[in-house]
């Protein structure tokens, strides 16, 4: 069977990719510019974006310069005409799970509500490098999920069927397809054959420090403050408001304060007097010496904590479940490294002497549903974006637009409405897996 | 690798037990209300420092005992029965309301 090269998009842009209107300091990037600057030596290249030092006030005080938090400043700035905004951030931008995570994008999700959030995410994707100028290489080259028992196939077969009625891209592939497509998986293998696989062509990576980057660049642009190594102590209200946050810097004031920080949400939530639906977990990922390409699809196995793709470098990327009990240690432990590793060669036998070249982790948000939460929160002008679990890059474009869309317009926009915090004391989870209140288990 | 010392087996790898969770949460009296019991099932302190916490011994003895664990650095306190009030060694104080 020819390898199904499906790149069709089957739900049209509604939204018109409109030019990239403001211009950034360093500049147009393009071909063009690239071969110029290489006949002068690359000396009229300038900084990305600008490290700005904090005014007293702002209207919308974002904390946290990762992927949620850089994306909705952006789109606070260019789609709901806010520019009186900064982004504040502990450390360096963009060392946090922006920049440590496996690099999938996709939209193969069992709920309609979340299919049709995460493929809005998808479809921003689509048009992202053009809208922000910046390359952030984005490869649809397909995300694979394998099936090896017949309920398995039944449950990827509804959920394809499901994300189908939806007009989202979704195939099952049978055996040969799957043999065709990733010659180097053991389908025999003794204690899980391959039955087949659950394809979604528009799925795939995304360079992500790119993706940090190009927001922060395109943000900074539009009249966005991102003020790095500034860490925020303490939340200060007025009465029932929230009046601004404590940083190094003294006392910063704002209208809203956004919380985009990941892990670190309970910590922060805290110092609001609330406390949040999510437990913080550490997840691994790890990269394997380069190879001569042996994959180009994103591939997940199904009976066993493993997943795998190949980057550009050759290097391949791969990660598992997570350790499993509340951390917030930025690394991982054995035990999980070596379940990872044993489920990636019963997959693969043929990787069994590739080496490991480089290994960390990232403490996430881990939901009690195990879906995320854009939301207010009981304290006025406190909203919190977090519970992203190991899915939160692939949200990032959808989530930054919903969370600025939260913020500008006062009421949570029509794709992310059932992200609320509420959902948890009225009864309307959002448990994919039907797995319980257990976030060591999603 | 943590080693857990289990109360009644000794000291064995993290991989013979199963973590079952923060054993803090306060269980609301029986005609407490939708909101207590809708905490208990879902908030959680989800402490960066001490955390105490259930774990279950699936790979030795099957019992349920409990841990005072650090969640950054991983370093183990104490370890007891299920019933045993165990707590966390004192700290710097946790994050709070600044003042207006
Ligand atoms: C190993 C790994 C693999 C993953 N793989 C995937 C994948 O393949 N696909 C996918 O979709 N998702 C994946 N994820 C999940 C995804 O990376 C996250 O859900 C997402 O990046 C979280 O949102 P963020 O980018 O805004 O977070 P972050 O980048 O973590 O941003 C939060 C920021 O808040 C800052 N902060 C914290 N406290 C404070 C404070 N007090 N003051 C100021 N700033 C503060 C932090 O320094 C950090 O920069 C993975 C995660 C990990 C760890
Ligand atoms: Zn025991």
């Amino acid at each position: 069977m020819p390898r199904p090269r499906a790149r069709i998009h089957l739900v049209p842009n509604t939204r018109p990719i409109h030019a990239n209107a403001q211009r950034a300091a360093s500049g147009r990037y393009s071909a063009a510019r690239l071969f110029l600057e290489g006949l002068i030596g690359h000396r009229g290249w300038s900084r990305a974006w600008h490290k700005a030092t904090p005014r007293p006030r702002y209207r919308v005080v974002i904390v946290g310069a990762g992927g949620h938090g850089l994306a909705t400043a952006y789109y606070l700035a260019t789609e709901f005409g806010i520019h009186d905004v900064a982004v504040i951030e502990k450390g360096p931008l963009g060392l946090g799970n922006v920049g440590r995570n496996t690099t999938i994008i996709r939209s193969n999700y069992f709920r309609p509500d979340n299919v049709r959030f995460y493929d809005y995410s998808l479809r921003l994707w689509e048009g992202l490098e053009r809208r922000l100028n910046f390359n952030a290489m984005v490869s649809q080259r397909g995300t694979l999920n394998l099936f090896h028992t017949e309920s398995q196939r039944d449950l990827f077969t509804r959920r394809a069927n499901g994300m189908r009625l939806l007009s989202v891209d979704a195939l099952a592939l049978e055996r040969d397809a799957v043999k065709a497509l990733v010659p180097l998986v053991d389908l025999d293998n003794g204690r899980y054959p391959v039955l087949g696989g659950f394809l979604q062509p528009r799925g795939g990576t995304v360079r992500h420090d790119a993706v940090a980057w190009g927001y922060a660049r395109a943000a900074s642009a539009a009249g966005v403050d991102i003020i790095e190594h500034c860490e925020v102590s303490s939340i200060r209200r007025a009465g029932q408001r929230v009046r601004g946050v404590d940083t190094p810097y003294g006392l910063i004031e704002a209208d809203t304060v956004c919380l985009a920080v990941a892990g670190h949400s309970s910590h922060l939530a805290a110092m609001a007097g609330l406390r949040l639906p999510i437990e913080t977990h550490v997840l691994q990922a790890f990269v394997s010496e380069p190879v001569k390409p042996v994959l180009d699809v994103v591939l997940t196995y199904g009976a066993g904590h493993f997943y795998v793709s190949q980057s550009d470098k050759g290097g391949l990327v791969f990660g598992g479940g997570i350790d499993g009990y509340n951390s917030y240690g930025q690394r991982g432990t054995l035990p999980m490294a070596e379940d990872v590793a044993a489920a990636g060669l019963t997959l693969m036998p043929g990787l069994a002497r590739l080496r490991v070249l480089r290994q960390w982790g990232g403490v996430m948000d881990m939901s009690m549903d195990g879906s995320p939460i854009i939301s207010r929160t009981p304290l006025d002008g406190l909203v919190i974006n977090c519970g992203w679990c190991y899915g939160g890059f692939k949200a990032i474009p959808a989530g930054g637009m919903a969370t600025a869309h939260l913020i500008a317009r006062g009421e949570p926009h029509p794709l992310a409405a059932h992200l609320d915090l509420d959902r948890f004391a009225t009864g309307r989870t959002l448990d994919e897996r039907g797995l319980g209140p257990f976030p060591y288990a999603h | 690798m943590l080693r857990i010392p289990c109360p009644w087996c000794g000291v064995r790898d993290e991989t013979e037990f199963r973590y079952r969770g923060d054993a803090a949460v306060p269980r609301p009296e029986a005609e407490a209300g939708l909101a207590e019991y809708s905490a208990c099932t879902y908030k959680r302190t989800n402490q960066r420092g001490w955390h105490v916490e259930w774990w279950l011994h699936v790979g030795g003895c099957r019992k349920l005992l409990k841990l005072v664990r650090h969640t950054v650095t991983h370093e183990i306190h104490a370890v007891g029965h299920p019933q045993d009030r165990l707590a966390a060694p004192p700290e710097a104080a946790p994050p709070g309301a600044a003042p207006p």
